[in-house]
């Protein structure tokens, strides 16, 4: 059904696609399953192809979406990813886990009226096309400069910063501290929302551009920033993330049953927990589980531990509906999955059994009084409004910090008071010489396509430094 | 692969010992750190102390009891075959000073762990007792070079079948009252170093102990491994693995290696009957 005042063809916004909640709400699989040829092209159609795109300037890293979405409306899927290409290394990845609604959809033209072009979808339709019918022809390379880059950190920045310094050249050395590449790609973002299989092949599309991939690796213990230097390496990168999750710091959290989100989503993810026993790593299978934070990691946990089985699965979330970060899509998917939302609640402590394991928590009603700092109405305790809430898992979802760990084992750069590598905004420079940082590490928990941005700034100030010294 | 080079069983086949080709790995370790092994694609990550390093034969040696699934997977491992993914050095090094007279502390397998800090402590000028004790003889690990790391070697078996009949902290008790010691370093199973804590606040001797929580990363992304020290809570992988042993909750810590207890314990009868054990 068309919308009224919609575009001038009428098309109305076409549908994804998606497993039924009731039955993906018990299997790891994708939910959205793709549009077809046919419903991209009728998709494409209902971009007006404006001469001053809103919705480019929406995207962080400046994607040419009428130029991308105008190729797949002429059915030549190939030049489509290749203009794809140009800005974003990571088109399949981006179209599927972008806030759309917050960047690109959010400013088109289209939406104004009605609903706006699925730019996210046929983003990574395009970017699907390629990988699974595609050529998988190499993109040209330019001539060994005899350089070398240490990329440390292989999540959305370090895989960017590799991807654009070894097209131009360079002999690129990824380091990664876990067995496997990818970052929160790979260990956080579940598989239902991103098959991982999708992350290994544009990591394995990065080897055969020529990049050389150490897992294992962890810098600041095996090896020092300084003596990647005298190994000979010209510039290193650090893209090392916010991995080090916060707790809620109140009485209980050591009970057994109470995880940080981190955890959980590492065991399920990178450890395949959720195919225990055919895969080593356990994982607690709750039947009533309470997730806090409502960030799209909240989300991820939530969907999660529905799909390990749980009777219940609650998200506790100290501000209103309004207020939650996570990306709009992924709310409403939890929704439908049958994930409750107690809004306007607080946890004050765990309660454990003699075993020490958990067996319920603690919480505060809360009402919204006035703005703090961040503009949005600060959350205060209702007094008196105690209540119980019965549960056998907890998952706490509330935001990540600076791992020092790295940062504490090299000299000469400088963090902010919490923690986080200072560096120029348009360079991604740091204060040590030679050295470059960009991504979560910087800017705090953002956005996997913030982090791409940040690399590709790094990228192109990396080039210039090898190439003239500056 | 990180190839294995050199395989020895000791304590009856239940205690494990493999040198292990990581050249970067042996380069950078220190006393008292571990390293994370995977064996396969589908195993899981588990911590495990350097029992010694050799940086010019490019190896480091770990020792390991056999108690659930994936230390049954390691136990099948021969020479020539390796280890999928080893990660490491991790954990903070064991601080190492001359403070005059130390008794080094070991139970189980905990010797293992304990054998390059008493090497490393006698090396820097300590004189240094050492008390190690296994529940019978046969179980008894690493008695000739713990005799070589330290100056008096103490021996207890739980049975009596070697050395002094009982508990370490029996030896310990004399040890003490001898007077004049300046560290104690504790390491075995968790009742042993609550237990060698408890007397050791009692003479007012400072203690170290190294501890053994259930760990993903070992570099402080998950908490999983986190353990209460002076009511504060810390990660073992990156501000231990050791502690002030007059700091440490123990009860929460026995508790918490729980966690996945009785998974665990099926998944490795499981194997055990998949293997013909
Ligand atoms: C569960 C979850 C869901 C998310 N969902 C979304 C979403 O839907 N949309 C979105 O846009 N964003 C989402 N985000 C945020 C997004 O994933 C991050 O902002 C982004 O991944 C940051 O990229 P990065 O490259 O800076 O770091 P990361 O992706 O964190 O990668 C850093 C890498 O560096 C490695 N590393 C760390 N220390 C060292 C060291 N010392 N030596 C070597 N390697 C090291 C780490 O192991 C890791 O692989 C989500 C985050 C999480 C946790
Ligand atoms: C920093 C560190 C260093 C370690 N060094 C050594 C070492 O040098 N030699 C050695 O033999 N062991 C060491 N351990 C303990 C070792 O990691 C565990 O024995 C191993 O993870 C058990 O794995 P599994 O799958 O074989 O047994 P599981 O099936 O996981 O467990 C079997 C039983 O052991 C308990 N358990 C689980 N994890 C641990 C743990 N981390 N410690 C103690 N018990 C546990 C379980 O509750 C269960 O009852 C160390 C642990 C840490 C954290
Ligand atoms: S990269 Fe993200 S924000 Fe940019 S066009 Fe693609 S989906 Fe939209
Ligand atoms: S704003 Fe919307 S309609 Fe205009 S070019 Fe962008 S996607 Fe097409
Ligand atoms: S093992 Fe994950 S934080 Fe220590």
């Amino acid at each position: 059904m068309a919308e009224k005042g919609a575009t001038q063809e009428k098309i109305p916004r076409q549908p994804m696609p998606e497993q039924k909640p009731e039955i993906r709400r018990r299997n790891f699989d994708e939910v959205p399953l793709g549009l077809s040829p046919e419903a991209a092209k009728l998709e494409a159609k209902r971009c007006l192809q404006c001469k001053k795109p809103a919705c480019v300037a929406g995207c962080p890293v400046g994607v040419d979406i009428p130029k991308f979405i105008y190729c797949i409306r002429e059915g030549d899927f190939k030049q489509s990813i290749r203009s794809l290409w140009t800005r974003n290394s990571l088109p399949a990845v981006c179209g599927r886990v972008c806030p759309q609604e917050s960047q690109c959809e959010g400013s088109c033209i289209v939406g104004k009226s009605g609903k706006p072009v699925a730019i996210g979808n046929l983003e990574r339709f395009a970017a699907d096309y390629e990988r699974l019918q595609g050529t998988g022809e190499l993109p040209p390379k330019q001539k060994p400069t005899g350089k070398k880059v240490a990329v440390v950190g292989s999540g959305p920045s370090g895989l960017t910063v590799a991807g654009d310094l070894v097209l131009k050249g360079h002999d690129v050395t990824l380091f990664e501290a876990f067995h496997k590449p990818g970052g929160v790609l790979v260990y956080g973002i579940p598989e239902f929302r991103l098959p991982k299989d999708i992350v290994f092949s544009e990591v394995g599309f990065l080897e055969k551009l020529g990049v050389k991939l150490e897992v294992n690796a962890v810098v600041g213990r095996i090896v020092s920033v300084d003596e990647l230097f005298e190994q000979g390496f010209d510039a290193v990168y650090l893209g090392v993330g916010a991995g080090l999750p916060q707790f809620l710091n109140i009485p209980g959290e050591n009970l057994i049953g109470v995880l940080s989100a981190n955890e959980y989503l590492t065991r399920t993810n990178l450890m395949k927990a959720y195919r225990y026993p055919e895969y080593d790593t356990p994982i607690p299978r709750g039947k009533d589980v309470v997730v806090f934070g409502a960030g799209n990691v909240a989300m991820d946990s939530a969907r999660t531990a529905m799909r390990l089985g749980a009777d219940r699965v609650r998200v506790v979330y100290r501000r209103s509906r309004q207020e939650m970060p996570a990306r709009a899509a992924e709310i409403h998917h939890a929704e439908e999955e049958g994930i409750e939302f107690f809004l306007l609640t607080s946890p004050v402590r765990f309660l454990g059994n003699e075993k020490g394991r958990l067996i319920g928590v603690e919480c505060l009603k809360m009402e919204l009084g006035e703005p703090d700092e961040s503009g949005r109405r600060r959350p205060v305790p209702i007094e008196g409004s105690e209540f119980q809430m019965d549960c056998d898992l907890a998952v706490v979802a509330v935001g990540a910090g600076a791992n020092p760990l790295l940062t504490q084992t090299t000299e000469g750069l400088q963090l902010n008071k919490r923690g986080y590598i200072v560096a120029d905004p348009e360079t991604g420079k740091t204060t040590k010489k030679g050295v470059w940082a960009g991504g979560d590490i910087v800017t705090g928990s953002a956005t996997v396509i913030l982090a791409m941005g940040a690399g590709r700034k790094a990228a192109d100030s990396i080039h210039k430094y090898l190439t003239w010294g500056w | 692969m990180f190839k294995i080079v050199k395989r020895e069983e000791m304590a009856e086949g239940t205690v494990i010992l493999n040198e292990i080709e990581a050249p970067l790995i042996a380069r950078k370790a220190k006393p008292g750190q571990f390293v994370i092994l995977k064996a396969t694609e589908e195993g899981e990550r588990i911590p495990l102390t350097m029992a010694d390093t050799d940086n010019e034969r490019g190896t480091i040696t770990i020792i390991y009891m056999v108690v659930g699934k994936s230390t049954a997977t390691f136990r099948d491992l021969k020479i020539g075959d390796g280890y999928q993914d080893i990660i490491g050095p991790l954990g903070k090094p064991t601080h190492l000073e001359k403070v005059g007279n130390v008794v080094c502390v070991g139970g189980g397998t905990g010797v293992a762990v304990l054998h390059p800090i008493t090497r490393a402590l006698k090396e820097v000028g300590n004189h240094v007792t050492c008390i190690i004790g296994a529940r019978t003889k046969s179980l008894l690990i690493l008695e000739d070079q713990m005799r070589a790391a330290s100056h008096d070697l103490r021996i207890c078996t739980d049975d009596g079948s070697y050395g002094h009949h009982g508990f370490v902290t029996e030896v310990l008790k004399e040890v003490l009252e001898a007077g004049d010691k300046h560290l104690v370093v504790a390491i075995g199973p968790v009742p042993m170093m609550k237990f060698v804590s408890k007397m050791t606040a009692e003479y007012n001797v400072k203690t170290i102990v190294s501890l053994n929580p259930i760990m993903v990363d070992g570099t402080g992304m998950c908490g999983g491994c986190r353990v209460s020290i002076g009511g504060e809570t810390k990660f073992a992988c990156v501000d231990g693995p050791e502690f002030d042993g007059h700091q440490v909750d123990y009860d929460e810590l026995m508790k918490r290696l729980q966690a996945y207890g009785e998974d665990e314990k099926a998944h490795y009868e499981h194997h055990c009957r998949l293997q013909g054990r």
